[in-house]
């Protein structure tokens, strides 16, 4: 028994030790709620981020990075606020990859972030609100706003030759800010919108929404609502009444609910998807497979790319201080450099180490643009012969 | 021309949805007005006992399938129904007996009974879930249009399409056959006449040799039948989803109590009344009116209230009922 007692507090010391040279980098996704299943391979993702630099031991003269979890709920604002809370004050983290959703983001950036100078680089918020948060320069995302899609959704749809649409959108902050933000572009691209209509998740009938949207008309329909839920309801109503013919599916409608219910029915409907390509992606999959998990998963590369970013803007700073190394993420993002994808964190921190500047790509080909939020590439579908089609990337 | 496209639009986006939704209210409220009538609390279970009718249907509408069954151009689930409302009764019959029954005996107040069914409500909430998971399931086979809307386009040559859902059609029907059904069962079979006594006067009833266990387990089954039919009739023509049938509790319950609540008449004009409110209220009129008026240009949509104001519409006309006809609009008893 006293032996034990010896080894492990030997061990415990040795632990403490090593501890010392730490640098702990906080991850606060949904881990529970409505996101659950998406969260497990963002966290490996960041987490495979965090182990290639500390496999390399170029790290800060060799320091290991050591993930620290936190549950963000994805829609609960106060819990979220209180688990970054955590990680900041009592676990010390450096900085934080998170968090998920859009509204719980806001809270616990303004709440903890800001306050404590804590630089947070959320891999999957996506609402135009956080463009113009004022942020003192310590908010980032890997994820492209949803203004961007909405100025995406609308040349897709001005190529397809439609001039007038009708719109609908789930009633949150998601909805909301990508309805209001194609709205605009579409109005500003020379389009008519005859009508945005909010419609609620999870309610019994939709035929009074349909029906709005169809005396309102339009060549055809774009749906800003999950396909999980009330996206189904409207999209269903509208193809059995003949309301519309052509739909236009933002992310949150295409998923594989779309192609086992509706697909057959959905010839030369379109959408976009944000999701990149090339040889950063293929790269961080492959990686990903080797350390058991799908690196094709939602916003798993961007995890990847937002831990990536925290790391090499230290290693450039010369500085765990986030008010100092905040300065150089858009360096490290941006060109000119040397560019860097997915497994070359060791090489990268050589070059940093050797004073070449470097153009970080990795898993999603990040480029930041604006207050610091990537430019983001689309993936255009288009439903053909009953199956969701890629057409291109862009 | 314009104007047959003007009463085409009409018909197509508010009479027929609204008619097929009415139906399955009425359905729900008429079980919600008849607990109220006989057993006199408001049972708030009854949402998620069409849920939990509506899951056994679809289980043994699964079993049918497996062995082959169809039933022509109709849903299967109309054979599972009667097995789907044996296996509810029997459950809803249990939970009387492990549950309800004991307020019965010390004589609980209403408002307690109406505590206990919320506690049930969850109980069942758990169960259906349990069973049948959370997820949207279709269980519809069989034809699914009577007319498509592109069938209608072509062979009218009208612009405006017409879609009437096989559905929607046997929706109507069946609850016609339904409260048909529960009325001839009401006013002329013996058991009927009983559970009206005991809804009138429960002391009288029971003076006068009426056996309460037997009106009460009878009360419960037929609750259980209609529950399950609203619940089916209302999953096959959307879907199921268990947190729907949650949410289907409110509009339900706005219509037996502006109907008037232990008012079975009422609990049907009810059904079709929030029904019709919600989707005419809120409809756009603009294209109606551009066909109707000639030489109409609409500037706006022409609609009242937006989409996200539908349930306002439904407790605004509650409320009203209930400030100046408080037993409802057709003579119910007082909440």
């Amino acid at each position: 028994m006293k032996k034990l007692l010896l080894a492990t507090a030997a061990a415990a010391l040795t632990a403490g030790g090593a501890f010392a040279e730490d640098v702990k980098l906080g991850i606060s996704l949904g881990f529970t709620g409505p996101l659950e299943s998406m969260s497990p391979a963002m966290a490996q993702g960041a987490e495979l981020a965090m182990k290639e630099v500390s496999d390399s031991g170029k790290f800060m003269g060799g320091a290991a990075v050591v993930p620290v979890r936190g549950d963000s709920t994805c829609v609960d604002a106060a819990a979220a606020t209180a688990t970054v809370e955590r990680l900041v004050t009592t676990e010390g983290v450096k900085g934080v990859v998170g968090g998920m959703c859009s509204g719980e983001t806001t809270a616990s950036l303004q709440n903890v972030g800001i306050p404590n100078g804590m630089v947070m680089i959320s891999p999957s918020a996506t609402s135009p609100a956080l463009s113009t948060l004022e942020d003192n320069g310590l908010f980032f995302r890997t994820s492209p706003s949803d203004a961007r899609q909405g100025v995406v959704m609308t040349e897709i749809i001005m190529e397809h030759g439609i001039k007038s649409v009708a719109v609908t959108y789930t009633n949150n902050d998601y909805g909301k800010g990508l309805a209001d933000s194609f709205a605009e572009a579409f109005k500003a691209a020379g389009g008519t919108v005859t009508i945005v209509a909010a419609h609620d998740d999870g309610k019994a009938d939709y035929s009074a929404e349909v029906g709005a949207l169809a005396s309102a008309g339009g060549e055809a329909l774009v749906i800003a609502g999950y396909i999980d839920q009330g996206g189904s309801g409207i999209l269903r109503g509208s193809l059995d009444t003949g309301a519309f013919e052509t739909f236009v599916l933002p992310d949150g409608m295409i998923g594989d609910t779309l192609q086992n219910n509706f697909a057959a029915e959905l010839a030369g409907s379109f959408g976009q998807i944000p999701s990149s390509e090339g040889a950063g992606k293929e790269k961080f999959i492959e990686m990903a497979s080797v350390a058991g998990f799908d690196g094709s998963s939602v916003y798993s590369g961007e995890a990847y790319d937002a831990a990536a970013l925290i790391m090499l803007a230290m290693a450039a700073a010369g500085s765990t201080d986030p008010s100092v190394y905040k300065e150089k993420v858009m360096d490290v993002a941006n060109a000119p450099g040397e560019p860097i994808l997915p497994g070359e964190l060791g090489k990268a921190l050589e070059l940093i180490a050797a004073g070449t500047d470097i153009d970080y790509q990795g898993a999603s080909s990040v480029e930041l643009i604006g207050a610091g939020e990537s430019a983001g590439t689309f993936r255009e579908i288009e439903v053909k012969d009953g199956k969701i089609e890629t057409v291109k990337y862009r | 021309m314009d104007f047959l496209n003007a009463i085409v639009a009409i018909l197509n986006y508010v009479f027929v949805p609204a008619t097929a939704y009415g139906a399955q209210l009425a359905l729900g409220a008429l079980g919600v007005t008849l607990i109220y009538g006989i057993l006199r609390f408001s049972n708030f279970a009854h949402g998620d006992t069409m849920a939990f009718g509506t899951a056994m249907t679809i289980l043994v509408t699964w079993g049918l399938q497996k062995l082959g069954l169809h039933f022509g151009p109709l849903p299967t689930a109309l054979i599972a129904l009667p097995f789907g409302i044996a296996i509810t009764a029997a459950f809803v019959l249990a939970t009387d007996r492990a549950v309800y029954a004991y307020y019965r005996k010390v004589r609980a107040a209403p408002v307690i009974l109406v505590m206990v069914s919320v506690g049930v409500m969850f109980v069942m909430n758990g169960v259906t879930r349990f069973v049948i998971g959370v997820d949207e399931i279709q269980f519809t086979d069989g034809a699914r249009f009577v007319i498509s809307a592109k069938g209608f386009r072509e062979a009218t040559g009208l612009a405006e399409p017409l879609a009437i859902r096989t559905t929607q059609v046997l929706t109507v029907v069946l609850a016609g056959l339904v409260v048909w059904a529960l009325f001839w069962f009401l006013n002329k079979t013996r058991t009927g006449k009983s559970m009206r006594a005991f809804s009138d006067n429960e002391d009288l009833a029971l003076l006068s040799g009426i056996n309460p266990n037997h009106v009460v387990a009878v009360t419960w089954i037929i609750a259980a039948a209609l529950a399950t039919t609203a619940g089916v009739l209302y999953g096959l023509d959307k879907s199921f989803k268990a947190f729907n049938y949650f949410q289907l509790l409110l509009p339900i319950f706005a219509s037996a109590i502006v109907g008037g609540l232990g008012n079975p008449l009422g609990a049907i004009a009810g059904g079709f009344i929030i029904a019709y409110s919600e989707v005419a209220v809120t409809y756009a009129w603009k294209k109606v009116a551009t066909y109707a008026i000639p030489g109409f240009e609409a500037e706006g949509l022409m609609q009242l209230l937006s989409t996200e104001y539908k349930f306002a519409v439904s407790f605004a006309i509650l409320i009203i009922v209930l400030l100046f006809k408080p037993t409802g609009l057709f003579k119910g008893k007082a909440v």
